[in-house]
């Protein structure tokens, strides 16, 4: 089976590497010109259009630096950036924990995993937009199951939605409840984790708190770095739960063409891929968010940067395995 | 719903030769503790959707009250609602743009992925990256010039830009499908070699049966994650309403009937119901598919 190509005559070699070639070639041509299309031109487009004024219908006009220098003055984008921050530090960190938290408890049973796993899994293939309307069904103040629940302690339920100091905090709810995925992941490396070294743990006189802390925590600290870079792409580009959590909360009657209910309650849920798209698609200031989205690129490039680094240390421990 | 009890995971080897007595019955407070911990969990999760579904076979006075249970079961909601927006032409659209997406994923990211999994060639690591780049960048960011390159074919308001890039290049699926194919032994494919088959022919008759798996698991998030998208189709059909998908209608759907939880509720339940109906056949393939993304990933 080991047949090296070196054994054969040499115009054959010749003429198998350019057969070789254009197989590569031909099984990579449709993702090269798609990516060249979808990704290649459109990013140095992006660019382009930053230094420029364009409104969709009158040609691009060069104006320099304009829509940068216009950021630090405008107090919308100050307000999107500092909602997106928010995200990026509370939602990541609330994802991570609370993903290692339930696959903790699951990977811990003994009967019914399938159920349960399954349980926690479903809600993240609902539809972003379903997940936060289902949000905002149960958590609604008057009357809403968990108004209800609350009531039952005498406290009286936060306005969520309508409330710019919850709004935010009710969207992090809708993603804990769509984080399935994380976990599934989480609960997978836990498993894989050598039996051997929780006895080796237990011989020592360690308990099972101990053990998760000293035995299981680092051994899948790779996967819980892929959840926490995964979360902060994640909470970068917060797009769907912000809006329909703010069109639902304004209770605006048409959700696609008015900017009214954007950011509602008092701009808390203007997050900076929602700001992006209403100067970009509803102002059709082009330009300003053609600069939006070179910011955001950077950082987001930067943040892939870290998973890519990590990948590679991944495949170069595992040297020989077919991970290349 | 039905989910199949899979074997339990850990720690199934009891220590036959440790003292027992003490280890019984801290054991067993320990299991109940963490079976509780876990059924709680599970509960939490799926309460939700329990309320949304009592909600939807309210009656419209009741939904507005703060009543749980409904006093009457009114399951003709579920019907009612298609008169309430053209929901048939929102399914059939979701649908064009799902099933056309997911075909053309195929078509395109199959040869892609066996290209960077299983041939050696000059630049499979950097186009990988790229893959990995593309993957993660966010897609407001290529929006701008992307819409005014639609645009200018005349091609926004209609499920066009959605669909095409799928027939070119998906970066997820084409990451997915090499994360799985590396798994298949490279001697398979070198046996094909040797048995004279061309790489079009290894591919179609020894990588893609071997693969199944992996192919079926990144359908099921092809067709999932285009039926759950809500930017692309509201960046590109938001202003014609006749080419909206469910994801879109269900936005405004809340909007629009704002008094009438029943029937809001209706819809999002109902647009709901073709994950799990997938969850259930493909349980397996998604576990898999989803472990896949981050493990080797």
């Amino acid at each position: 089976m080991t047949a090296t190509l070196g054994a054969r005559p040499a115009p054959g070699r010749g003429r198998a590497r350019a057969r070789h070639r254009l197989a590569v070639l031909g099984f990579m041509a449709p993702a090269i010109i798609g990516f060249v299309l979808f990704f290649g031109y459109p990013l140095v487009a992006t660019v382009v259009f930053s230094f420029t004024k364009y409104d969709l219908i009158n040609a691009p006009e060069f104006n320099g630096l304009d829509n940068y220098t216009f950021m630090f003055k405008d107090p919308l984008l100050i307000k999107a950036i500092t909602n997106t921050l928010w995200f990026v530090l509370v939602l990541t960190i609330a994802r991570t924990v609370f993903a290692l938290g339930v696959a903790s408890v699951i990977a811990r049973l003994k009967s019914g995993v399938g159920l349960i796993r399954t349980l926690c899994y479903l809600p993240s293939l609902a539809p972003p937009v379903a997940a936060t309307l289902v949000f905002f069904m149960v958590l609604r103040p008057n009357g809403g199951p968990v108004d209800n629940l609350l009531g039952v302690f005498g406290i009286d339920s936060p306005l969520w939605f309508s409330d710019p100091a919850w709004a935010k905090p009710g969207i992090t709810a809708i993603m804990l409840w769509i984080s399935g995925d994380l976990m599934i992941i989480i609960l997978a490396a836990i498993l894989d984790v050598p039996q051997e070294q929780y006895e080796a743990a237990e011989l020592d006189g360690a308990g099972p708190i101990r053990r998760w802390w000293h035995v299981t925590l680092p051994t899948i600290s790779p996967v819980l770095l892929f959840g926490i870079v995964n979360s902060v792409i994640l909470a970068l580009q917060l797009f769907t739960q912000a809006v329909v959590a703010g069109s639902a909360g304004s209770g605006a009657a048409d959700a696609t063409g008015s900017t009214k209910y954007l950011g509602f309650p008092d701009n808390s849920t203007l997050t900076f891929p929602v700001y992006l798209y209403t100067q970009g698609f509803r102002y059709f200031d082009m330009g300003y968010a053609a600069a939006m989205a070179t910011l955001l690129f950077i950082i987001s490039f930067a943040v892939t940067i870290v998973l890519v680094q990590r990948m590679r240390k991944n495949s170069t421990a595992e040297e020989g395995g077919p991970g290349a | 719903m039905t989910a199949t009890l899979t074997k339990p995971p850990v720690d199934v080897p009891a220590d036959p030769e440790q003292p027992r007595r003490k280890r019984d019955v801290g054991g067993f407070l320990n299991w109940v503790a963490t079976h509780a911990i876990g059924l709680a969990l599970g509960l939490m999760f799926a309460t939700p959707v329990v309320f949304v579904f009592l909600t939807a076979v309210m009656s419209d006075d009741q939904a507005f009250t703060a009543d749980l249970w409904p006093r009457e079961w009114h399951w003709e909601n579920f019907v009612e609602v298609f008169d309430k927006a053209p929901l048939f032409q929102y399914l059939i659209n979701s649908l064009t743009y799902s099933l056309l997406a997911t075909a053309g994923m195929l078509i395109s990211s199959i040869p892609a992925a066996y290209a960077l999994a299983k041939l050696q060639w000059r630049g499979r690591n950097l186009a990988f990256l790229l893959v990995i780049g593309a993957m993660m960048l966010p897609p407001q960011v290529v929006a701008v010039p992307l819409y005014d390159t639609w645009s200018s074919l005349g091609l926004t308001g209609t499920l066009w830009p959605l669909v095409v890039p799928y027939f070119l290049f998906d970066a997820f699926s084409i990451f997915l499908l090499r994360q799985f194919m590396l798994t298949i032994p490279q001697s398979y494919v070198d046996a094909a070699r040797v048995d004279g088959c061309s790489e079009f022919q290894a591919l179609v008759r020894v990588i893609v049966p071997m693969a199944k798996p992996g192919i079926a698991a990144t359908a099921l998030f092809c067709f999932l994650f285009t039926w759950n998208d809500y930017f692309g189709p509201l960046l590109y059909t938001g202003e014609v309403k006749d080419q909206w998908t469910l994801s879109l209608a269900l936005a405004t759907f809340k909007g629009m009937h704002i008094v009438q939880w029943n029937s809001s509720m209706a819809v999002t339940f109902l647009t709901m119901i073709p994950a799990v109906v997938l969850f259930v056949f493909a349980q397996k393939s998604f576990v898999k598919g989803i472990t896949f993304t981050g493990v080797k990933g």
